[in-house]
């Protein structure tokens, strides 16, 4: 079986339909599945609901399939930077399910993992309780979770070999390992495609049985949001420097 | 006089120990990062998956694929190790993260903490603020005493949606520290006032009930 495609349409070929729920890896714009999101705006699929800890921001990533009055519902942590979902949210056009960002890891983690349903402290006692279960262990409150599963989901990593392990890079991580393992389907982009054994077999971050398909993107952007630095001539602490 | 940011954020530093895997929220708390005492050994957790956060970047040196919570770009450090965000989460939600500082918009005497939304504006959601404040042992607010019009942050109940319900330790503003029983069995207590502030203006600005 050959889990290798030419290019990000051919690798979504088939796979994608109206009213379906789409996972995709990244956290803000790091890490971000670039091309396969291209194919997915490019397949004209509608409706869809969209699962990430972003939806993008102006002009770049999950945006694009926004901009394209392609998502009906977002399941995300963070929204910000992205003037057109602001409308549309406002307006009532998309509706947006606000979670925890570590909620949302779990609840996906929990989806490909088979567990329908956990409890977490975060949460309790907020909006974000507000008609789910609520019980008590050893004294504390926790609220009840659901898994996430995906009818698609789509990853980016650093390198991947044609059985579908894959490696990825610094935080560009985030995201992408549970969201490859909630996918009914999972579709993986590298910028490095290798033969097997390359990898090594105890560095690999997302083991090959979670991905369906693979393909190399070529020219990635890879935008950066904030570009911080820190001046050459003396060393600054952590976090010194400007924004710019 | 209140306390500048800088100040404010000196004076969360003051929570800092050795030894301790600290998270900084967005604001006058990543400030604290330039302010870790000399000798002591601090590691900086980012919540997108990254432990031993390094400064910012030399220019031209920035890589897209190491960014921190806020989204700027960073370095690592030697000992960086980095996860995925499911592995970040259950670090804070765990208990292994001993600090977390972090901006507010209201606090409550008994440790109640709003920071994430104002009905009626554009939600951006709450990143792993809830998280943080439901999980990590020691939490610290460094916020303003009080709005640009005037209104006390530091309230009996927040009028605004909760991050967290009792969830605050320790709450640094302009005008002073107050540490906070988060069980609210004991009243917040006034613990250190800034430089000429009076306690009676402290009470005058303040709407949580708290004893000095």
């Amino acid at each position: 079986m050959n889990k290798v495609y030419a290019d990000a349409t051919l690798a979504l070929k088939g796979l994608t339909h109206d009213g379906m729920t789409v996972a995709a890896g990244g956290f803000g714009l790091c890490g971000v599945p670039e091309h396969l999101i291209v194919a997915l705006k490019e397949s004209g699929a509608k409706g869809l609901t969209v699962v990430g800890n972003n939806v993008g921001c102006d002009g770049h990533g999950m945006w694009l399939v926004l901009a394209n009055n392609q998502i009906r519902k977002v399941l995300a942590s963070y929204v910000g930077e992205n003037k057109i979902l602001e409308q549309r949210y406002m307006s009532g056009e998309i509706e947006i399910e606000f979670n925890p960002q570590g909620t949302l890891a779990e609840r996906i983690r929990a989806g490909g993992a088979g567990i329908p349903a956990f409890y977490t402290r975060t949460g309790y006692g907020t909006q974000v309780a507000e008609g789910k279960e609520t019980r008590q262990f050893n004294g504390e409150w926790y609220v009840m979770e659901t898994g996430i599963v995906a009818d698609l989901s789509l990853v980016k990593a650093w390198k991947g070999d044609t059985e579908g392990n894959l490696v990825y890079r610094k935080t560009a991580r985030n995201f992408n390992p549970m969201i490859a393992t909630c996918g009914k389907v999972t579709v993986a982009e590298v910028e490095e495609l290798v033969q097997p054994g390359e990898l090594g077999s105890d560095s690999i971050h997302t083991p090959g049985i979670f991905v369906d398909r693979i393909v190399v993107g070529k020219n990635y952007v890879k935008h950066i949001e904030r570009r911080t630095t820190r001046p050459r001539a003396k060393a600054a602490p952590a976090a010194g420097g400007s924004e710019v | 006089m209140a306390w500048t940011r800088e100040e404010m954020a000196a004076r969360a530093a003051r929570e800092l120990r050795d030894g301790y895997y600290v998270n900084l929220g967005i604001g006058i708390p990543t400030l604290v990062a330039n302010l870790i005492p000399e000798g002591m050994q601090v590691t900086l957790q980012s919540e997108n998956g990254m432990l031993g956060m390094g400064p910012f970047p030399y220019e031209g040196e920035e890589d897209a694929d190491l960014i921190n919570a806020g989204k700027q770009t960073i370095t690592e450090l030697p000992q960086t190790s980095y996860f995925s965000s499911a592995d970040s989460f259950g670090m804070i939600r765990g208990g292994h993260i001993q600090l977390s500082i972090l901006g507010g918009m209201q606090v409550s005497q008994s440790g109640d903490l709003a920071n994430w939304m104002v009905p009626g504006k554009m939600i951006k959601g709450m990143g792993g603020a809830m998280d943080l404040v439901a999980g990590v042992p020691r939490v610290v607010v460094v916020m303003d005493h009080n709005e640009k019009g005037g209104a006390a942050k530091f309230r009996k109940d927040c009028s605004l949606p909760l991050t967290g319900k009792g969830v605050v330790d320790l709450l640094i503003t302009d005008l002073g520290v107050f540490s906070i029983d988060r069980r609210g069995t004991t009243p917040a207590r006034l613990l250190e006032k800034a430089p000429g502030v009076s306690l009676d203006e402290l009470k005058s600005r303040t709407e949580a009930e708290f004893s000095d």
